[in-house]
């Protein structure tokens, strides 16, 4: 994969970054147009606020997944993490927006209300307060103003996929195949951090022995 | 778009008894075609009804809407599932058991449940979800079934049962099963006798499609939809109160009562507001107030008198 990225010229690779920000956007406003014309059935606003809720969630799997893709499979995707995280910020501040204004037009009592006696709606507001301040520190000045501080500070993504995934659970009547198949994607995903050290250990001393006895094969 | 407009319809001038006729003749012509094979599915057919006084004269939630927008866990957890997969249902023959505290235990087959008279009551339904919809129901009061079976003076509850049919029903098969089958729901017997409570066959003029709750489901206006248990196969007079799907399975959140009450909310939501479904749009303010036992209050709080309605919610 190494030669893959060489053979990808310098401004095609940064093009491709915007692309993913392009196409990461697309479902949202594909649902807004259907909404906005009158193309979504039932519930409309619900509906939009699933997809928009169900789009966050995809994009923080997708931004948990970027190392352990790296480590089990050499894909390297790590020119891409930034952007799948931002995705997933600007799509739960767009669920939250349309919660707010849709939902429950702008009922500031209501809103309130909900956030603080609903505890999947507590929980989802703990979230996004962590995600904003991810996406605040997602920029190379914040990188290096901030150091060592940097990396412990970003590990929130982790609590804050617990918690969308906590959240989507708490939120339906019944917890169905649905749910569980994004429950278990994330807790995989979780678990994959202490596994990861030990995994990388043997990976490292297997590919060293390879070395040490490159003709036995 | 305008939020909440008070009714000014006149109830006889909601559904134009031409829309019926015309769609009658559609029917008939659908029916040809399912003689002919062409679908599998079961097909409505008209229903003769009376009007009635306890119709509300709000604006209907389109047929569209009422007939694919379904909590029916039967048939699946999407809202759109048991539109889509209530195909393989087979609503007829059919026969509801009635039985337990009964001086006169018997079957009614679907035909003899038809021909008791038959009322179009259009009434406002609130599902605990906090979304609403005003439903052209064609039914007859369950009273009038009781009344043929002659409860004894010990029957003090009512109990329902849904059928349960893996094969026709895919909600009901599979590796994950939402809830325990069959569906059961309960009333006190006073609340089953009341007026306002009935056995509905059809819906907009004609027989109940299968995502609905075919061919006869109970409709109780004043209580969230969970209680309108669907697909019935089974009413047993009893001396307890019998066990209700939702309340044994969450009931800190699903009451056994369920009355629409605007004071207690779900756990996870409030129950103070509601979404009109069909109105309002994308863009409208469309939350309403929910009222207290949906709007029947006056006919129905009688039967409440002296109970705790925040501890027996
Ligand atoms: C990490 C942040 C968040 C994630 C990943 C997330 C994701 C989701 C998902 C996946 C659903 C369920 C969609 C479905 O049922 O198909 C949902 C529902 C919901 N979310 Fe969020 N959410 C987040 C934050 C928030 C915040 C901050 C609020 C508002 C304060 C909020 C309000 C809601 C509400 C009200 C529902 C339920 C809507 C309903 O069914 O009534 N969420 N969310």
């Amino acid at each position: 994969m190494a030669q893959l990225q060489a053979a990808l010229p310098q401004g095609l690779r940064r093009a491709s970054v915007w692309a993913l920000y392009a196409v990461g956007l697309v479902p949202a406003a594909w649902g807004f147009w259907l909404g906005a014309t009158g193309r979504l059935p039932g519930n409309p606003v619900k509906e939009f606020e699933h997809l928009l809720g169900l789009w966050a969630l995809r994009f923080l799997i997708a931004t948990l997944a970027v190392t352990p893709l790296r480590d089990l499979f050499g894909i390297n995707a790590l020119r891409y993490r930034r952007a799948l995280g931002l995705l997933a910020f600007w799509y739960v501040l767009m669920h939250f927006t349309a919660y707010m204004v849709l939902d429950q037009y702008l009922n500031f009592a209501a809103i309130v209300e909900d956030i603080a006696r609903r505890p999947f709606i507590t929980i989802g507001m703990a979230g996004f307060a962590m995600l904003i301040l991810l996406a605040l520190t997602s920029n190379r000045w914040s990188i290096r103003k901030l150091g060592r501080r940097w990396g412990k500070l970003h590990q929130l993504v982790y609590v804050i996929a617990a918690a969308g995934a906590l959240h989507y659970a708490m939120s339906v009547k019944v917890v169905g195949p649905q749910q569980w198949f994004y429950i278990a994607c994330i807790a995989l995903l979780l678990a994959w951090r202490p596994l990861r050290p030990m995994f990388m250990r043997r990976k490292r001393a297997g590919a060293a022995g390879q070395h040490v006895t490159p003709d036995r094969f | 778009m305008p939020a909440y407009r008070p009714p000014s319809i006149p109830a006889g001038e909601i559904t134009p008894e031409s829309i019926f006729l015309n769609r009658r003749h559609f029917l008939a012509g659908a029916a040809g075609l399912l003689a002919l094979g062409v679908s599998s599915r079961s097909l409505a057919r008209p229903l003769q009804s009376t009007e009635s006084p306890f119709s509300t004269d709000e604006k209907l939630t389109p047929e569209s809407d009422v007939t694919a927008y379904n909590n029916f866990y039967e048939f699946g957890l999407g809202k759109g599932d048991p539109k889509a997969r209530s195909g393989k249902f087979k609503p007829t023959p059919w026969a509801v058991k009635v039985d337990g505290l009964v001086s006169k235990p018997r079957e009614f087959g679907l035909e003899e449940l038809l021909s008791f008279p038959l009322e179009e009551r259009i009434y406002r339904m609130r599902c605990v979800e906090a979304w609403s919809m005003v439903i052209p129901w064609t039914g007859f009061p369950l009273a009038a079934l009781l009344d043929t079976v002659e409860p004894l003076g010990s029957a003090r509850y009512v109990a329902f049962e849904t059928v349960v049919r893996p094969e026709e029903m895919p909600g009901q098969s599979g590796f994950f099963q939402p809830l325990d089958w069959p569906y059961v729901e309960g009333l006190r017997l006073d609340e089953a006798r009341h007026p306002l409570t009935i056995l509905a066959l059809g819906l907009y003029g004609k027989t109940l499609p299968n995502q609905n709750g075919a061919p006869v489901r109970l409709v109780v206006p004043w209580k969230y939809g969970f209680k309108g248990i669907k697909s019935i196969v089974r009413i047993t007079l009893t001396e307890k109160q019998p066990p209700a799907t939702w309340n044994i399975t969450a009931p800190n959140e699903y009451g056994f009562y369920a009355n629409v009450n605007p004071e207690v909310d779900h756990p996870r939501w409030s129950q103070a507001s509601e979404t009109r479904i069909g109105e309002g749009g994308f863009f409208g303010a469309n939350r309403r107030p929910t009222l207290p036992f949906n709007g029947y209050e006056q006919e129905v709080s009688g039967i409440y008198a002296g109970m705790d309605l925040k501890a027996n919610f």
